[in-house]
Order: structure tokens, then sequence, then C-alpha cells
């Protein structure tokens, strides 16, 4: 039994903790075909496995959509990419050289994975223009946010992350009193002014009008191909609209891959999510 | 984008206001004490100048609670340790400065010395013969202490409840080492009977004016000070950090720094807070550790109103203005007047007595609330 199994990490100081730190530090590397490699992670709490032996790669540029029954794990693939949990077994690399086992949670969102939760998680009592000016890449020490103020192009930079997202209306409004919909958007625009290569996308239209929904849609298609963008959604129409490439997870691991007609076809993915929702 | 600098944390119409009050008050009650002869009806008597020059430090010791609580959500129950710590710093300076002037006329050791029967002066009393340096442990003492806890703590990402009971465990733990003896600071009795300060007799009203004059620019400056951290990135990161550290955590941000740093220089502002308290109330002991200090200074802040700065100073005047009232005429209920404030404002005045002021200027201008402003009015824990 290695140390790592005597003490959970939420358990002992930091320096205790085996393994917070990457292997290699170094820049991302994405000179391999993919840009994600999760290979054989298994994730178990309490003996349930959230996910089981998970095998999945994601290409740079795509844009590919996760969807599966509740449990299925789509949540806890998120958490092990982005360090919020550790896989028991398993490697999960970010280009070539980045172990994300090995990496903070901090250390990777500054390596280039930005995402957005599913409950919309902005600063409430920020206005979104300063919500960007938190979440724009850059030096993120003490010293530096104390003295360096914002530059001009820095400000040019936010106000058309704002236009793309179409929120620059309401540039100095409060986050916590934009609605529902324009919050999902505002994330979108603050994990885009990290400059991230992998987006991950959780449930984004989750609570959106119609007309939202497509506005949706269309921003996260203009987004792949520079980003490599990755979404968790329930809604089988909306994914159909957006999707090129689409993973079915099932009791934690892909249960099928491929085209959205090809998926959709298949007996396996009808019987245990297609079917239930109808 | 706005990312104040000094100028304009020092010239915008909240600080012009603020400061305006401030060394306007302190202006008159100088003049009043030193200008006008006693037998006047105008006199404003030394007494009243040293209290008002203690509530001052109090002012400063709550702005620097707003600071990390207000701002970061970090609710010390502990703050009074810093506090307490600044003030034995400066205490120590003093008590050196009494010379061969104390009861037993030893040239080198401070009376409770040589009471213990001590031949030397401990290690960690030399150098504090210098004010200089008697000044640089003000800072140094409360900010290292608050550097190196607030490390353990904040890395362990130790929050909430949690922190707040290890802050209050802090103070206990030092209260209890101050009063042994054998720890050199002067037992149960603290330090006291100050003779003078840079060679001015802590007795003459001069003396006292300049304390009061003093404390009104510390406070004047750690306003600024504030003012301006909080007007930068760093202080929308702390306020971020209060409202939804996870997120900030996966901006990129390394939350537990942003912690640890204005931990750190709400501590230091606590220990000059300290400092400039203790030759005006002339004695420090280990009482002020209590942990009911630290408790009642967060109901100063409470009560004016967190995350505004002035709050904090307006609340922390007026509690213990309240309390050398209340403590003149029934002193045995100033414990259950002073929870039951605190009740008071959580229930119906969270946002506190600032908070009531801001909300009523609104209602005036716009009756009818808004869907908006309702789901605006976000509460930080």
């Amino acid at each position: 039994m290695s140390l790592r199994d005597t003490f959970r990490r939420d358990q002992v100081f930091g320096p205790l903790r085996p393994g917070t730190r990457p292997v290699r530090p170094g820049q991302l590397d994405t000179g391999g075909k993919h840009i994600l490699y999760m290979e054989d992670i298994t994730v178990s709490f309490e003996g349930f496995k959230a996910l089981n032996d998970l095998t999945l790669y994601i290409e740079p540029g795509e844009l590919r959509c996760i969807i599966g029954p509740n449990g299925a794990g789509k949540s806890t693939l998120m958490d092990v990419i982005t360090g919020k949990t550790r896989p028991d077994t398993g490697s999960c690399y970010f280009g070539q050289t980045l172990d994300l086992t090995r990496m903070t949670e901090t250390e990777i969102a500054t390596a280039g994975i930005g995402r957005k939760f599913q409950k919309p998680t902005v600063f409430p009592e920020h206005t979104a223009l300063e919500n960007l000016e938190l979440a724009m890449a850059g030096p993120k020490g003490t010293w530096q946010a104390l003295l360096q103020p914002v530059t001009r192009q820095q400000y040019d930079w936010m106000a058309q992350t704002l236009e793309t997202v179409g929120l620059l209306a309401q540039k100095d409004q409060l986050a916590g009193a934009l609605s529902h919909g324009q919050k999902q958007w505002l994330e979108i625009a603050m994990v885009l002014m990290q400059k991230p290569r992998l987006l991950l996308v959780d449930e984004p239209i989750a609570g959106m009008t119609r007309h939202e929904v497509e506005r949706t849609a269309e921003l996260l298609q203009s987004l792949a191909g520079d980003h490599s963008v990755m979404v968790v959604e329930h809604d089988m129409e909306f994914i159909r609209s957006i999707a090129n490439t689409v993973t079915v997870l099932h009791q934690g691991s892909v249960l099928a891959e491929g085209k959205m007609q090809d998926v959709q076809n298949d007996p396996k993915v009808i019987e245990v999510y297609l079917g239930e929702t109808g | 984008m706005r990312h104040s600098d000094l100028t304009t944390a020092l010239t915008d119409r909240t600080a012009k206001t603020f400061l305006g009050i401030l060394f306007g008050a302190v202006l008159i009650v100088a003049l009043l004490n030193l200008l006008v002869p006693a037998e006047s009806g105008l006199h404003v008597s030394s007494y009243t100048v040293s209290l008002l020059g203690k509530y001052l430090c109090y002012a400063l010791l709550a702005l620097a609670l707003d600071l990390v609580w207000g701002y970061c959500g970090i609710l010390s129950l502990g703050h009074g340790a810093f506090f307490a710590l600044g003030g034995y710093a400066m205490g120590m300076y003093l008590m050196r400065q009494i010379g061969d002037r104390g009861v037993y006329g030893h040239p080198e050791l401070p009376d409770f010395m040589v009471f213990l029967n001590w031949e030397e002066l401990p290690w960690y009393w030399h150098g504090f013969d210098s004010f200089g340096f008697a000044m640089i442990m003000v800072a140094l003492v409360p900010g290292v202490l608050a550097f190196v806890f607030g490390w353990l703590a904040f890395r362990s990402r130790v929050t909430g409840v949690y922190l707040s009971i290890i802050t209050q465990a802090l103070t206990y733990a030092l209260m209890l080492a101050f009063f042994r003896n054998e720890l050199g600071f002067g037992g149960n009795n603290g330090l006291t009977d100050f003779k003078d300060i840079l060679g001015f007799s802590l007795r003459e009203d001069s003396t006292r004016v300049a304390l009061l004059i003093a404390s009104a620019l510390a406070l004047a400056g750690a306003f600024v000070l504030s003012r301006w951290i909080t007007g930068t990135r760093l202080g929308r990161t702390v306020m971020a950090v209060r409202d939804a550290e996870s997120r900030a955590r996966f901006l990129g941000y390394r939350t537990e720094h942003y912690k640890l740093w204005i931990f750190t220089v709400s501590a230091i502002l606590a220990g000059i807070a300290g400092a400039l308290y203790v030759p005006q109330v002339g004695i420090i002991n280990p009482g002020e550790f209590s942990p009911l200090n630290s408790i009642e200074l967060v109901v100063w802040v409470a009560v004016g109103g967190r995350a505004t700065l002035y709050g904090a100073v307006i609340g922390a005047i007026l509690v213990n203005y309240g309390k050398t009232v209340f403590t003149g005429v029934m002193p045995e209920a100033w414990l259950f007047a002073l929870g039951g404030l605190f009740v008071a404002v959580t229930v119906f005045l969270p946002q506190g007595l600032v908070g009531l002021a801001k909300s009523l200027l609104k209602r005036k201008r716009q009756p009818e609330p808004t869907l908006s402003d309702k789901e605006a009015d976000h509460e930080p824990a």
C-alpha cells in the first residue's frame, strides 16, 4: 500500500500530499494526434465506480459531445480532467507531456483547460467586465494583481469577448443581476478569457429560452476549431444540432463513440439511454 | 476598468468625506483641549482626548478586521491577538524608557523582573530601548505570526467555522502564555507605569493630543491604503475568493496566497492599532488577548456594516461610545447588551448601519425594488 492510499489528500497538510506537482513542468506539447488522452481511468467513491476503465481521446479543434444517463460519470470525467478528483488508476495527459493527475487545479487551469460549470458560477458581486478581468489569462500573483493596471489592449480584448457572447451592453451590471442565460454566457466568456486550448462545457443550455439555445449552439460551433470543445449535455435535440462526434457514457465507461447518426442507431445505446428517454 | 492608485484612493468623494470628518473632529478636540482654559465650558478634558484616541485605535482595528472578514470572508475570531502583540511591542519600548525611575530603581530591569529576582534582561527584550526597533517589531511580530498561521491554515484549506475556531484558540493560547510570569512579559499585571515616549511625558496634555493625532493619521493612512487595495485587481480577486473560492481557483488563482496576503496586511494594521492604544490607556496586560475582545470586535464591524471600510470605523466608534456610556450607568448589563446588539444586527441588519442607510437612500430614489435588484442582494458568507 502506497502513502497515497494511507492518507486521503484532503486529510493531510499540503506538504505531505504526494504528487501535487507536475512531473515534468513545461509547456503544452500538442505534437501528437490528440490534445487530451485519458486511458484506463477508474474512480471509485466508497466502492461505487463512478468511472470504470474509461478511455477517451480528444483531437485538437474538435467539438465533442458527451452524453449519458444520470450517474454515467459525466461530471466525474470533468472533475478528473480539471484536477478536482484524482483517478485511482489510469493516466490522463494534456498534450504529450502534462500529466493532469499530478497537477493542481490551478496548474491545470493555467496550462489551458477552462471549465464552464453546470451551475453558472460567476462572481455575483462583480460587474460583467470585472468578471472577465478576473478570468483573464496572465499573471495571477498577488503583487501583479496589486500593481499592474489593466492595459488598453486587455480592455479591448474583454470588450470584444463580451461582444462575442452578446453581453457588451451589460458590461457594468452586477453579474448577480443578470438573467440565467446571460450568466451562462458570461461564464463562457470568462472561460474564453483564460485562452484555453480545451474548453469543458457542462450543461450549457440549462434554463435557457429557445432563442438563447440557438445562440449558444452558434457560439459553441464558432469556438470549435480554435479550441477543442467538450460539451456535456442532456438535451438530445441540442446535441443533434451541434454534434460532430458523440461519446456515450454508461456506468463509468464508454459505451459508444462516433457520428451522431451512427450512435443513435446503435442498439446498445438505444437500450440504455435513448430508448429510456424516447 | 477601474484600477485605483494611491491618488484616486486619496481624492475620491468617499475618501475626502471620511478624511474631512476624521481630521475635522480631531482638530476641534485638540484645539479645545490645548487652547481653551480648563474653567471654560468649551474645554475638552484630557480624559476625553485619550478616550477619542482609544476609539480611533479601535476603529483602525475594526478596519483591519473588515479587510479580512468583509472583503475576504475570513471570520477571524482572534484578531485581538495581533492588536495585543502590537501593544506588547510598544509596551516593551515604554518599559525600557522608564529606566531607573521604577519602584525598585534598578537601572536596567523593569520592576516585575526585579520582583522575580531575575539577574539580567532576557534576550528578546534587547533592542526595545530603541523606538525604531520597537516600531519594526510592532508590524513584524503580528505580521509574521499571521503569515505562519495563515500559511498553515489556508494551505490546508481550513475555512468557515473551523478557521474561526482555530483563530479563537490562537488568541486564547497566547492569553494563557502571557499570563505566565516566566514568559517575561509581566504575567497577569502586564506592562504598566509608563513614564514617557520619545522623551515626552505621557502625562502632558500635549503628548496626549500628539498621540490622538498620530492615531488619526494611522487610521487615515490605513483607510487610504485599504481603499487602494480593494480598488485593484487584488482587491477584486479577494472578494471573488469570498464569493466563490473554488471558481477563483479554477481561474488559476492561488486563492491561499490571496487570503494569506490580506490576512497578513490586516494583522499588521491590527498591530499598529495596538501600539497606538497602549500609550493612551497606559497599560497592556494579557486580558487584551481575551477571546471576548476579538468577539466584541466582530460585533463592531457587524454593526457598522461589512465591506465598506468606513462602516467598520463607524461601528467601532458607535459601539465603544455606547460601551463607555453603558458601563458608566449599569456595568453588569453591558455583555447582555452587546450580545443582544449582535443578535439584533444579524437578524435585522445583515448589512449593518451602512447597509441600512444605503437601502433607505435607494428606496427614496426608486420606490419599487425590481426583481433584478432582489437577485443582486447576494449575501456573502
